[in-house]
């Protein structure tokens, strides 16, 4: 055979094949050995590790919201609920262009221009299969201009889901507040993990200060998900078990308002900006609490767009500013009876003796001139006089003759400068000035002085000292306790939405003032009379045609600094939002009080006439018209429950 | 030769049964096709459970298993003296439409691996699967083997250009497989073992410099087979889900339709390159092993079928087909189970989609007329 010439060897060949065939048979056999011991080291050695893994995968904690209390007043009226409420949710990943989609929505009037970098916002944090809010309080006919049109817009649908109600709109909204969207600043006072599942939060008044109470507890459900995190229904053999927690409803808040009073002195007030506020001497309940202009809290509660919270945040009236805790003014005349208590107390004045008021007053050795207000003279004035005629001649000179820091430290205790400590928060304390606080307020030498003038003037509530409507409704509670006053409250019970169970609070003593003798007491108490009657400041208004006796006083705070050496009828002269503020306080019954209120007017000129007929309605209310539910009496000193609550409970 | 024929008819039709006269008259085997119809049948219960309970995907698959099946039995009848004669025209062919591919696909800016012939899509690159073992052995079949090396290096020529043509598409998985199927052809015809050697050795070194000329996500899949656990949510996903679903599954499986891991949707291509997890997570491993049987099975008898025939070319392409249809199987199980990268290749006759189920298919075509023709093979 010549080499390099190889003839092909069919018989070689195929023993070639044969042993190839063979070794590749053997090799095939070690590689799938190799792979079933690969597949035993998964599933037989490593199966517990593995199964761990795929459990784990798996299950997914969902919160589950707690229903928010309720809220009731006080003769079980519905204040504040739950409610479903239809929205507009968006699912990403099912929205084809979302941009189109927004702008589309624009178009048909479901949402607004300014709102879509919000939105965009909130979509963008969540994930991409996560059904997103993008336009809550949808109204009747949204739906409808939506539901013709739905097959447009893939991906976007309308969801239901509880939103807070409040049945009466804008009645009480600042003594409720509202509920609105978890800031970061609310963030920083929750436990997030506790609010997993929570939208909502309470922002002002009762709904803020007892959001623990009113929030609930959480709970949470497993819930099967498939890779992308969606919740699924199908469940395997092998099935973990899932486990829910429900949740615990938030408490039924029971309030000391009363819806009636309530109603009343909003719509007495009317569109007049202003406060009222009406307190149970006998525990502090909180009656009324009223501010105008107010806002419909349900605005909050279903979402708010960017337009119709700037009309609210900028309105010159300020309807969400709670006048009634954070408004600061002037007091006034309404001062005047505690001056003379100081006075009585400090016995530089004898309450029977005559001064005569010519109607002007001079500082010994002063040339300036402090006038009377309206009324020009009143000529010889006792101290019941000068109450009931709010004399400012006889105040001047008690007050020159008490001093400034005699004042103060009276005043102090009555709970003037601080605040009265009502358990929704949010109060201002005022200012109640002293030579003390003038030094340390000013800057400069020559103005830390205190000057005698500025003594007369607080004599008659002017100047430096500021009080807020609470604070004077709380005075005034002391005044008709002579003496003792309990901390304000909105709320006096919780119950528990379960079992139905209710737990009182018990009023809280706060003031006791111990160095005024009844009879002192009883003088200041009759010149408060006397305001509502005969020659009295208010016996036109709040005391005409009284079934039961009135103590008050009116007070006219200036807003438009006139000195006092001018004419003070401003009335015509001044523009609207210059003119006085209008104050009336006043406690009835005399003999058993039961209600104690203070009125503010915003420029609405004299006490008497602005304030006072209001102060009358809501006193008329409150003590000659039977609760809805046959004559209730309030719940007593002690905590017991009522009948009320046991009304509440049957509902 | 005539009376041969006759005689060995007349024999068959005393001593076999209907079934068998049948399957002998459409030139099919009888235990390869049941080991075939066990395993598409097997896949057809798992694809059912991996599709969330989609008959429509299930009848699909039934559908494409059936055009494969007409397509092995009509390449069961071709005679394999006429494959032979037209394997050099059927892989120039299959060259030039690969470099249609290659050049539309550049000039289209993205992977492209299919021709759009208005009816229907067609890959080359799958054309190429059978082409290219059939010009090997047609080329081989003419020379003494074992391969001298003139004949080794044409050879590897035939195999490396359509490889090549098929990797720059990009589509590594399928060069890869047309390289090992041209591979195998050279293998059974006795390639030497140092030859094998030199080109593992040449191979390392090859692993070493292509790394360099790697897509970023196909290094990406060879640095996730490495340390899956690096990137768990990214790259190392599809490993990981697929490994705890086969481990969850344990000995004897979840059960049919109650994998977690498959149901829930967290075992990605579950239904295609990834069945085998499912499997294993629902049948656990007494499942998998009996698939792997089957598969065994079926390639023992492919590899006995190409032993009966009679000439090289035979020989060369049945054997080759047999291997191949095994490399698949332990690429796909590998790379599932986390011992070889994932390289995209499906689990023959259980992976839904694809036109390889056709080529393989086929293949067994070729295979069963290879066999049933042995006794005219030859001239």
């Amino acid at each position: 055979m010549v080499r390099g010439v190889r003839i092909k060897d069919h018989w070689q060949e195929q023993r070639l094949f044969e042993r190839r065939a063979i070794v590749a048979g053997v090799v095939i056999g070690l590689m799938t050995l190799a792979l079933l011991v690969r597949l035993f080291i998964l599933q037989v050695v490593r199966y517990d590790y593995y199964l761990e893994l795929s459990q784990g995968n798996r299950v997914r904690i969902e919160p589950v919201p707690a229903a928010r209390g309720m809220i009731f007043d006080r003769n079980g009226n519905l204040l504040a609920t739950n409610q479903p409420a239809y929205q507009l949710e968006l699912v990403r990943e099912e929205v084809p262009d979302l941009e189109d989609t927004l702008a589309r929505l624009v178009e048909i009037g479901l949402l607004e221009e300014d709102d879509l970098d919000e939105v965009r916002r909130t979509i963008r944090s969540r994930r991409e299969f996560e059904s997103v809010p993008i336009r809550l309080r949808l109204s009747e006919d949204d739906i409808a201009r939506f539901a013709v049109r739905r097959f447009e817009f893939p991906g976007v649908d309308i969801r239901t889901r509880l939103a807070r109600f409040y049945p009466n709109g804008e009645l009480a909204a600042h003594a409720l507040g509202y509920v609105g969207a978890i800031s970061e600043q609310d963030l920083q006072r929750i436990d997030r993990a506790a609010y997993a599942g929570t939208t909502l939060i309470g922002k002002l008044g009762v709904e803020s200060a007892y959001e623990r109470e009113l929030h609930g507890t959480n709970g949470f459900r497993e819930v099967l998900v498939n890779a992308h995190g969606r919740p699924v229904e199908k469940q395997g053999a092998l099935t973990p078990e899932l486990r829910t927690k429900a949740p615990v409803a938030g408490q039924d808040l029971l309030l000391t308002l009363d819806l009636r009073v309530q109603r009343v002195a909003e719509e007495a007030l009317g569109d007049r900006r202003g406060a009222v506020v009406a307190i149970d001497p006998r525990n502090g309940d909180v009656v009324a609490l009223v501010s105008r202009p107010g806002f419909d809290p349900n605005l909050f509660g279903r979402g708010l767009t960017r337009a119709e919270f700037n009309a609210l945040q900028n309105d010159p009236n300020r309807p969400l500013f709670n006048r009634a805790l954070r408004g600061t003014y002037p007091s006034g005349s309404t001062i005047k009876p505690a001056l003379a208590l100081a006075g009585l107390v400090h016995g530089v004045v004898n309450p029977d003796a005559h001064r005569f008021c010519p109607g002007v007053y001079r500082l010994p050795g002063s040339s300036l001139a402090f006038r009377e207000g309206r009324s020009g003279r009143h000529g010889p004035v006792d101290m019941r006089d000068a109450i009931a005629r709010s004399c400012d001649v006889y105040f001047y000179d008690l007050a020159h003759q008490l001093e400034v820091d005699r004042i103060s430290s009276f005043l102090a205790p009555l709970g003037f400068g601080s605040e009265t400590g009502i358990d929704i928060g949010g109060e201002r304390p005022g200012l109640l000035p002293s030579r003390e606080w003038k030094r340390r307020a000013f800057k400069r030498r020559e103005d830390q002085i205190w000057f005698p003038g500025e003594t007369v003037n607080f004599g008659i509530g002017q100047g430096y000292f500021l009080v807020t409507p609470i604070q004077l409704a709380h005075y005034t509670a002391i005044l008709a306790n002579r003496g003792v006053a309990y901390r304000p409250r909105l709320v006096r019970a919780l119950r528990d939405p379960v079992t139905g169970e209710v737990r009182q609070l018990a009023p809280q003593k706060s003031t006791e003032i111990k160095n005024v003798t009844p009879e002192q007491w009883q003088v200041v108490t009759e010149g408060m009379i006397g305001a509502l009657r005969g020659r009295g400041t208010a016996a036109a208004t709040a005391g005409r045609n009284m079934t039961y006796t009135i103590a008050g006083k009116t007070g006219t705070a200036q807003v438009f600094t006139v000195k006092r050496t001018e004419s003070l009828d401003n009335q015509k002269t001044v523009p609207e939002h210059l003119r006085d503020h209008s104050w009336f306080i006043a406690f009835a019954p005399v003999e058993e009080p039961r209600i104690a209120v203070a009125v503010l007017v915003e420029n609405g000129g004299f006490g008497s006439t602005g304030a006072a007929p209001i102060a009358r309605k809501v006193m008329d209310t409150w003590l000659l018209e039977a609760a809805p539910d046959g004559d209730t009496p309030p719940p007593s000193f002690d905590g017991s429950a009522s009948p009320l609550v046991t009304r509440v409970e049957r509902e | 030769m005539i009376y041969e024929e006759i005689s060995a008819e007349s024999r068959a039709r005393r001593t076999l049964t209907g079934t068998a006269r049948m399957l002998l008259a459409l030139k099919l085997d009888g235990p390869l096709l049941i080991g075939l119809a066990l395993v598409a049948i097997y896949g057809l219960f798992v694809l059912y459970s991996a599709s969330g309970q989609s008959i429509a995907t299930v009848i699909r698959g039934a559908i494409r298993l059936g055009i494969g099946a007409v397509a092995m039995l009509v390449l069961a009848q071709v005679n394999p003296n006429f494959l032979r004669r037209t394997a050099p025209a059927l892989y120039a062919l299959g060259i030039v439409l690969l470099i249609i591919v290659d050049v539309t696909g550049y000039v289209g800016k993205g992977a492209q691996r299919w021709l759009d012939l208005g009816f229907i899509r067609f890959q080359p690159s799958e054309l190429m699967k059978l082409a290219v073992p059939m010009t090997c052995a047609w080329f081989l079949h003419e020379r003494p083997l074992p391969p001298s090396p003139l004949t080794l290096l044409v050879t590897a020529a035939l195999i490396l250009v359509p490889a090549g043509l098929v990797v720059v598409q990009p589509d590594l998985g399928t060069g890869v497989l047309i390289t090992i199927a041209g591979g195998l052809v050279l293998v059974m015809a006795g390639l030497q073992m140092r030859i094998m050697a030199a080109l593992a050795v040449l191979g390392v070194i090859g692993a070493w410099v292509g790394w360099h000329f790697l897509h970023d996500y196909q290094r990406q899949r060879v640095l996730t087979f490495l340390d899956p656990q690096s990137d768990p949510l990214g790259a190392g996903y599809h490993i990981i889900q697929s490994q705890i679903a086969i481990g969850s599954g344990g000995v004897f499986g979840k059960g049919w339709m109650n994998g977690s891991q498959a149901q829930l949707e967290f075992l990605p291509e579950r239904q295609t390159d990834f069945i085998f997890a499912v499997m294993g997570e629902e049948f656990g491993l007494l499942g998998l092993a009996i698939l792997l049987l089957l598969y065994l099975f079926i390639v023992g008898r492919a590899l006995f079928l190409a032993m009966q025939t009679q000439d090289t070319f035979a020989r060369l392409l049945g054997g080759s087909l047999a291997l191949t249809f095994f490399v698949y199987v332990f690429i796909n199980a590998g790379m599932v189970s986390g011992l070889l990268p994932v390289v995209g290749v499906p689990l023959p006759l259980v992976s839904y989609g694809g036109t390889s189920m056709v080529t393989l298919l086929a293949g067994f075509g070729i295979l069963m007329s290879l066999y049933s023709h042995r006794k005219l093979v030859g001239s």
